[in-house]
């Protein structure tokens, strides 16, 4: 998709304006032309305020997730895949299989048409891919100044077709931690696009829809405890969250948490610690202790899994602590991060 | 207070005539950062220098940097020879 | 990466560990000097490896935890002004000021942009020349040839709207202060080696002399610091009092002269006051007479800024290493990441946040 083949009139537009917010005819012509081209086809019974949907299971799993990340375009994705991954990934990670999204847009008044066509174009590319379709979506146009040129909202549906519950407090002790891949790249990839601290690195972002290789482990009969993606906050908050809602203790070892060279020597120049820094393709799984070989075979088979490994266990202590064994084999506790990770000098 | 990490001078940019400016593209494990080379002027390409804040500050004397694990190795054969 | 991770290695890391249990015998207190190194302490776990009877106390290191409280009250009101854009290092957006800190300035309009060198705010200089650019010049002797190259090149550039808000610290006198302090416990300590990097360690001997104190210049990797107490421990258990060097891939005696020429030209050594341990003679650096257009303070009208310390905030003399995180009635209630009270909570090298972080078990 691109601006040759654009069915938006950009040239008479090439800007969005408050009017395309303001329900009115450029608003219809903004949908239909733009939207509904992208993501249709039009449904028979023509657009309403809702859509209505059957759906195949009556257990559903529902979430939503708003994506305000700057710059729009970075190595590896945009505004746009992220805003469908992520919530493909929410819907994931309680083991569902994602059919519907919902899309809302709140742009600010000047962005450039082209921009918004090519966010258009990545978020149907990323639909496609991980087999979801958007079905409803509402569009606001805020003045200029208001906005960081767009934001978008996601909701999503998803039918849950196992008999598993996949919830933190389903965690038990001696459950093996996998995670999927090496850490820190999407948050180093959004660095380096930033002015200030730029540098020069081959590095993209991990950004993927991680709802076809969950699958392959719940097809393969692997009883997943609790699952999680790790976006921002990384890894070392998800497993913070995951020990205080299971109230248990997790054991991790900090040499075989994969980090890509490239990753580690960018948070050592910027004085980052990669355990905090945040991903998009990313997640890790707890499962039984009897069963992890097997879940680990099954991730690393897959493209999205091929630096898959085991990371850590779940102890026995009650206390709902992250304990690190680090580099050179000392224990320390692994807290949570407040706010975000500045730049040091020290 | 002291965040400076090594990397390896790649190219270097600038010459002995205008000392402040001179500049190294440096490798910092796979990751490129253009640094000034001011104040560690004798630098060649190749070199490996400790990096500031976008200032190189010392050069690494590799032949130095040996001799901790030197020292380390005499350590554990002593080590052993007690056990 | 190459000179970095090799100083990581887990076996001769529990090798050195042995090694400083076999010869402590008796109980010695070591101070390490540099912010960096508290970092690398905690993060690795690196007291844990320590025999018990060897007890580190985290020196005034970090220059974030150090800046007077004054100062961060004027950078917050210069940063509050329309016609600035105020640049900082990341580190100094969360420290807390008598009612504010730089991230809610940003948050309330302020234009504060974090920059990884001073440079990269001459080159906002260069680029806005209807703003005023001021820039948080924070720091050990580490940074001060960055700054003053910054002021330097802003100079020879021409530039008028550029200016720095000095606030540099020097490392030896703060050494001194401690260690004349009537209740300093200290008997060892780690020199911050990448300050020494920079500036020799000539000025030490004279020091490790007068106060029998052994003086190691270290690095910041597991290897160098267990090396660096190593050979601190061996001269304490001698009755040795002399200044080593285990930071010699980095390090030469005599330092980094073209540096150290530049700083002297840009720079004055001027008393300093430092937060929570008070007024240290000879221990900062402000711009020369030749470069006073580029100080902030005198460009910026600063009268009349009130500045109130946190009345229960004792970072002063956990700073000095007289009193321990846990012993300070804030700690961990009124007093946290979230909220912190005083700079040593908020550095990630501060020792209270290194305390919050991993001593809640006990």
């Amino acid at each position: 998709m691109d601006s040759l083949s654009c069915p938006f009139p950009i040239q008479q537009y090439p800007q969005v304006l408050l009017a395309h917010g303001g329900g009115g005819k450029l608003m219809q012509q903004l949908i239909e032309k733009m939207f509904t081209q992208a993501f249709g086809p039009k449904p028979a019974s023509g657009l309403h305020d809702s859509t209505v949907l059957k759906l195949p299971a009556n257990k559903i799993a529902f979430t939503t997730d708003s994506f305000v990340v700057h710059p729009l375009f970075f190595p590896g994705g945009d505004i746009g895949s992220l805003a469908v991954n992520g919530t493909v990934n929410d819907l994931a990670m309680s083991g569902a299989k994602p059919l519907y999204l919902s899309l809302g847009f709140i742009i600010e008044e000047g962005l450039s048409m082209e921009v918004l066509w090519r966010i258009v174009g990545s978020i149907k590319k990323a639909a496609d891919r991980a087999g979801v379709t958007i079905v409803t979506g509402d569009t606001k146009v805020v003045d200029r100044g208001k906005g960081d040129g767009i934001y978008i909202n996601t909701s999503g549906i998803g039918i849950i077709e196992h008999g598993l519950s996949i919830v933190p407090t389903k965690i038990r002790a001696g459950d093996v931690i996998l995670i999927n891949g090496d850490i820190g790249r999407h948050g180093i990839a959004i660095m380096a696009t930033r002015e200030n601290l730029e540098f020069e690195t081959t590095i993209e972002s991990d950004c993927a829809a991680l709802n076809d290789i969950v699958s392959c482990l719940i097809k393969a009969g692997i009883e997943i405890h609790c699952m999680r993606d790790l976006t921002r906050g990384g890894l070392a908050s998800a497993l913070n969250e995951i020990a205080q809602d299971a109230s248990k203790g997790i054991q991790i070892d900090e040499a075989s948490v994969p980090v890509k060279e490239q990753v580690a020597s960018a948070c050592a120049i910027m004085g980052f610690d990669p355990l905090y820094v945040a991903n998009e393709g990313r997640f890790i799984a707890f499962v039984p202790e009897g069963q992890a070989a097997k879940a680990l075979k099954i991730l690393q088979n897959h493209p999205l899994g091929q630096g898959a490994c085991r990371i850590g266990v779940v102890s026995d202590d009650p206390k709902p602590l992250v304990t690190l064994k680090s580099f050179i084999g000392a224990n320390r506790i692994l807290d949570m991060i407040s706010g975000e990770q500045l730049p040091r000098i020290c | 207070m002291c965040l400076a990490i090594p990397g390896k001078i790649e190219s270097i940019v600038g010459s002995k005539e205008d000392v402040l400016n001179i500049k190294g593209r440096v490798n910092f494990g796979g990751i490129l950062k253009e640094v000034s080379l001011a104040y560690v002027p004798e630098a060649k390409v190749g070199d490996y220098v400790i990096v500031h804040v976008g200032f190189a500050l010392s050069l690494v004397d590799q032949e130095e940097a040996l001799k901790v694990f030197d020292y380390l190795k005499q350590m554990g054969e002593l080590e052993e020879l007690h056990n | 990466m190459k000179y970095l991770d090799e100083y990581r290695d887990p076996q001769l890391a529990q090798q050195l560990s042995r090694q400083i249990h076999k010869i402590t015998t008796k109980p010695w207190v070591i101070m390490e000097v540099c912010g960096g190194q508290t970092h690398a302490i905690v993060k690795f776990g690196i007291d844990t490896l320590l025999p018990d009877k060897i007890e580190l106390v985290h020196g005034p290191g970090c220059p974030v935890c150090v800046t007077p409280l004054e100062m961060i009250d004027r950078a917050l009101v210069i940063a509050a002004r329309k016609d600035v854009i105020f640049c900082s290092f990341g580190d100094m957006l969360r420290v807390p000021g008598s009612t504010t800190d730089l991230l809610a300035v940003r948050a309330q309009g302020g234009d504060v942009r974090i920059v990884y060198s001073p440079m990269d705010a001459v080159k906002i200089a260069k680029d806005n020349p209807k703003k005023e650019i001021v820039f948080f010049a924070v720091g050990f002797e580490t940074t001060a040839p960055a700054n003053a190259m910054a002021v330097y090149q802003a100079k020879e550039l021409g530039l008028n709207n550029f200016s720095l808000l000095v606030s540099h610290v020097l490392v030896p006198p703060a050494m001194e202060a401690i260690l004349s302090s009537k209740s300093n416990r200290v008997q060892g300590f780690l020199a911050a080696g990448h300050v020494c990097a920079v500036m020799g360690y000539t000025q030490y001997p004279p020091i490790a002399a007068k106060y029998k104190v052994p003086i190691i210049v270290t690095g910041f990797e597991p290897l160098d610091i267990l090396q660096g107490i190593a050979m601190c421990v061996e001269q304490l258990e001698e009755g040795r009092f002399e200044v080593e060097n285990q930071y010699t891939r980095s390090v030469k005696e005599y330092g980094n002269q073209h540096a150290q020429d530049l700083i002297s030209k840009v720079f004055q050594v001027i008393p300093r006051k430092w937060r929570g341990i008070g007024e240290i003679p000879q221990s900062g650096l402000s711009l020369t007479d030749q470069y006073k257009d580029y100080d902030a303070e005198i460009k910026f009208n600063l009268e009349g800024i009130k500045t109130q310390e946190s009345l229960e905030c004792i970072s002063g003399l956990i700073l000095q290493g007289i009193k321990k995180p846990n012993e300070c009635s804030a700690f961990g209630v009124k007093c946290t990441p979230e909220h912190p009270l005083g700079a040593t909570m908020v550095s990630s090298e501060g020792a209270c946040s290194a305390y919050y972080r991993y001593k809640r078990t006990s």
